[in-house]
């Protein structure tokens, strides 16, 4: 175990865990920041989308002693008031199902939006095939995106 | 006393109306007045007055209406208490919408499953939504003196002349009064909220990644459990050291435990997969999942296991084989299997038919085990005590569980508190609770509060999948290429796929269905519309070959078989109405331009079918992009009767769509030696953004019938519709799936 300083969503928290214990695991059992989904542990699916400085990143196989200085964003920290325009878009389309997979899926489109902010449908489709959605809610995925990207 | 009787009236009316519907039915009180609430022991929120068991309004009118049935991303957290707030007569935006408690007697069935919510509680929410109207109305009347139909109840106001009250300055009032007897519920055509697109009441939660999952459950106390269970199907615990995995950082407990005694009675939604496994405790995920890799186990082969089911007249002891099995092995004993195929249904004389027809199409067709995969592993979160527990999670039928807990733990029912989380999906995988059994268990046992957490690779190798099957199709023409005869030989492991009534039968007037079954250890259970999933792949697809041999259009086709059906139908338990079946295809041709010229060029396959109750019908749109088949337009048709809220109703029908396509391409599950093949997505592939269709046009039905579902029918379809443009597409006939897999065998 060790005492590690993180950066979270504009906060500094203070958690002691193993160092191999991935970021995913500190914000759920240690930090209460549910909004991270486990959904396969082996960085397949998405649910546990961060922004590790502004990039996203699979939570579940990011150990937290790699992660020093760096800024976490979680879904939790995305906006004030559920007001970033993706997921803005993402009400508008009324794009949940389940709503499991949701929290990644909004976090890599926030992402790929701050890089691109015009992305094509294959901008689109390359770097969202990251995430999984069982329910099936891709094509509205893709018209919040655009709807966000219009912003 | 008056009351009393009053509402025992009421109390029986509902029961038998909610029976003739077809639902479920247990025991129901579902009106409760805030009177009666309180002798009956509950303790109501001091300024909420409970007008019936969905609804609360305040003094200052916040009005809060309570979703029965668990949510699973079928949106009922919005459809169902839009009902409510029609009859109820508030503007539907400003409701407060909760996740009403597990308590049957009050909030009817509750179970999420067989495309049921919204069809077995359209009448109940009606009917409760306009109790509580005409009790606030009748609070007023009596207020201001004047009949209760000089008072008009609109858009949570009360008025007079030039009296007004908001709901909530009557409610005091109205929840001291007694319940109507009767109440007028609006036609069809009156409807303000239902049939208005109105957007999912938890989206602002889900999109802001507050704790809403059974993962996100947390309580005072709680540690985190892991089950450890055999590694194949057939396998049991032998002996296991935990030594090590004891002096791992964090964990607090390592120790085996029993599902079910030997005898046990097992209900219908109760499996026994791995009956012993090991329990691992500690403070945290992470710790108890390294943990967990610790423990030195020894397995064994289980051997045959005898299994007691309750069931209709009585339990019945069944025999579960200990072999362990692989997939090859499953294909060859299907077809011993065929040998013991039974007739489910005949009807006129198939076997001369087939002897003298000109032609006989021989289609064989194959499906998978498929995984559930939903997004949300399986967990459960159980504090046991001494005499009492608290079960929180998600599952899609609490109340199918909890006499199982009960008898497992020794707990009478009424001390078992279930609480339902919104589920991380469910796809009928969640109707089966065996995780709560476990957790239940594991808490007794370590003596604390647990969540117990499935890792994916748990979640994949443990599961409770769709059955393989397998059926033969065959069809006899004339030398006019008349359609004379049909024949479906179907089976599965463990479970057949024939539903002998369905469509074409009752068309034809030879016809002959039949089913056999072969025993398996591999666990198996609901699947989105189950059995139909396999049943219209196979189905629709060899309709499109035997349309092509009659040289007919496939929706003209089973559209003259329709009319046949509905003219001058063959025997009478034929499960569909004949009329809605043709309704979707008409409207899927209309909508997709079916047979225009600007659709020449298109490579397109068609596929309906009915299941639960509903009607759907889908036209695929398939092109080649970078050397593989990808489909790029879906046009559906649906009939489910009235639609409460168009904008949930499209998603779930674009999601089935899209779900649909994923499964028939690449969904599947194997096993070698029990093993199962796949344990996590780096290998059991799933449909993902580049996969999914670039637009799905939904169209409903306009009619109005009263609710008959929808979040299993759309799906079925999908499977042929795909199979029928890859032909289309490749000039192959695609007849085992998953389609995308080479490996599969060759059909006869
Ligand atoms: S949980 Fe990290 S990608 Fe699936
Ligand atoms: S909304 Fe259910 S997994 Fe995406």
């Amino acid at each position: 175990m060790a005492k590690y300083n993180l950066k979270i969503n504009g906060k500094t928290r203070e958690v002691d865990v193993d160092a191999g214990t991935p970021i995913l695991w500190v914000l759920r059992d240690h930090l209460n920041l549910v909004g991270t989904k486990y959904g396969c542990g082996i960085a397949q699916c998405g649910a546990c989308t961060i922004h590790l400085n502004g990039i996203a990143m699979r939570s579940c196989m990011l150990p937290v002693s790699s992660v020093g200085n760096q800024e976490i964003t979680t879904i939790e920290g995305l906006s004030e008031n559920a007001d970033h325009p993706v997921q803005e878009a993402w009400l508008e389309h009324d794009v949940a199902q389940c709503g499991y997979c949701q929290g990644g899926q909004i976090m890599t489109a926030a992402a790929l939006l701050k890089n691109n902010p015009n992305p094509s449908d294959e901008d689109i489709e390359a770097t969202m095939s990251g995430n999984i959605c069982r329910c099936g809610t891709y094509l509205r995925i893709k018209e919040a995106i655009k709807t966000a990207a219009a912003k | 006393m008056k009351t009393k009787k009053k509402s025992l009236d009421r109390r029986s009316f509902l029961k038998s109306s909610a029976l003739a519907g077809g639902g479920l039915m247990l025991t129901f009180n579902w009106f409760t007045q805030a009177k009666a609430a309180e002798a009956m022991g509950e303790s109501l929120a001091e300024t909420w007055h409970e007008l019936t068991g969905y609804i609360k309004i305040t003094p200052d009118n916040v009005i809060k209406i309570l979703n029965p049935n668990p949510e699973f991303g079928q949106n009922v957290m919005t459809s169902l208490p839009m009902m409510v707030a029609e009859e109820l007569e508030v503007d539907f935006e400003k409701v407060v919408v909760e996740m009403g408690p597990h308590d049957n007697a009050k909030l009817g069935p509750q179970f999420t499953g067989g495309s049921n919510s919204v069809r077995m509680y359209y009448n109940i929410l009606r009917q409760a939504g306009a109790t509580a109207r005409q009790m606030l109305t009748e609070a007023a009347a009596q207020t201001w003196g004047v009949s209760a139909d000089q008072v008009i109840a609109s858009n949570g106001m009360l008025t007079s002349g030039n009296r007004k009250a908001t709901y909530g300055e009557m409610a005091s009032k109205a929840a001291s009064m007694t319940a109507p007897k009767d109440v007028q519920l609006k036609s069809p055509s009156e409807f303000k909220v239902i049939r208005t697109a109105q957007k999912n009441v938890e989206g602002k939660k889900v999109v802001t990644g507050k704790p809403l999952f059974g993962l996100d459950y947390q309580a005072e106390g709680m540690k985190i459990a892991m089950i450890l269970h055999p590694p194949a199907f057939g396998m049991t615990l032998k002996s296991f050291d935990a030594s090590q995995a004891l002096r791992m950082p964090g964990i607090k407990d390592v120790f085996s435990f029993k599902l079910f005694d030997e005898d046990f009675a097992m209900a219908g939604f109760d499996v026994r997969t791995f009956n012993e496994q090991i329990a691992i405790v500690g403070d945290s995920t992470w710790q108890v999942m390294n943990a967990r890799k610790k423990i030195r186990a020894e397995w064994t082969e289980r051997g045959d296991a005898r299994e007691t089911r309750m069931g209709r007249g009585g339990s019945q002891t069944v025999t579960i084989p200990g072999k362990l099995e692989s997939t090859n092995y499953h294909f060859d004993e299907m077809e011993e299997g065929r040998k013991t195929a039974k007739v489910q249904r005949r009807d006129g004389d198939p076997e001369t038919a087939f002897k003298n027809a000109a032609v006989v199409i021989e289609k064989t067709y194959n499906a998978p085990f498929l995984a559930h995969n939903c997004m949300e592993p399986m967990n459960g979160f159980a504090d046991v005590r001494e005499d009492s527990a608290i079960i929180a999670g998600p599952h899609q039928a609490p109340g199918w569980i909890e006499p199982t807990l009960s008898k497992v733990l020794g707990i009478a029912p009424d001390k078992i508190e279930m609480i339902s989380t919104r589920m991380g999906g469910g796809f009928g995988r969640r109707a089966y609770g065996q995780y709560y059994v476990e957790a239940a268990l594991i808490s007794k046992q370590a003596k604390v509060p647990v969540k117990l957490v499935y890792s994916r690779e748990d979640d994949m190798s443990y599961g409770i999948y769709r059955p393989m099957y397998t059926a033969t199709y065959r069809a006899a023409l004339d030398e006019n290429k008349n359609l004379i005869a049909f024949h479906v030989s179907g089976g599965g492991i463990p479970e057949s796929p024939i539903h002998a009534n369905r469509f074409p039968a009752g068309a034809l007037d030879n016809y002959l269905a039949e089913s056999w079954e072969v025993p398996s250890n591999i666990t198996i259970g609901a699947f989105r519309a189950p059995r139909s999933n396999f049943n219209a792949a196979a189905e629709q697809s060899f309709l499109d070959e035997v349309a092509e041999a009659m040289g007919k259009d496939p929706i003209q086709m089973r559209l003259d078989l329709l009319k046949r059906a509905k003219e001058n139908p063959v025997g009478s338990n034929n499960d569909y109405d004949a009329d809605r079946y043709a309704g979707v295809l008409e409207l899927v041709r209309e909508k997709s331009g079916w047979g225009k010229p600007e659709n020449n060029g298109k490579r397109r396959g068609v596929a309906a079918y009915f299941c639960h109750n509903s009607y759907a019908a889908h036209v695929v749109d398939m092109i080649e992009r970078d050397g593989e088949p990808y489909v790029e337009q879906v046009t559906s048709a649906l009939d489910c009767g009235i639609v409460i809220n168009p904008e949930g109703a499209a998603n779930m029908v674009q999601g089935a769509v899209t779900d649909g396509i994923g499964q028939s391409f690449y969904g599947t599950m194997t096993f070698n030696n029990g093993v199962t093949d796949h344990k996590n997505f780096d290998t059991y592939r799933m449909i993902r953004h580049n996969e999914s269709p670039k637009k799905i046009d939904v169209h409903f039905v306009e009619n109005d019938i009263a609710p008959t579902g929808l979040g299993e029918p759309p799906f079925p379809p999908v499977f042929g519709a795909v199979a029928n443009a890859l032909y289309k597409t490749t000039g192959k006939r695609y007849y085992n799936q998953p389609f995308m897999n080479a490996e599969q065998p060759e059909s006869i």
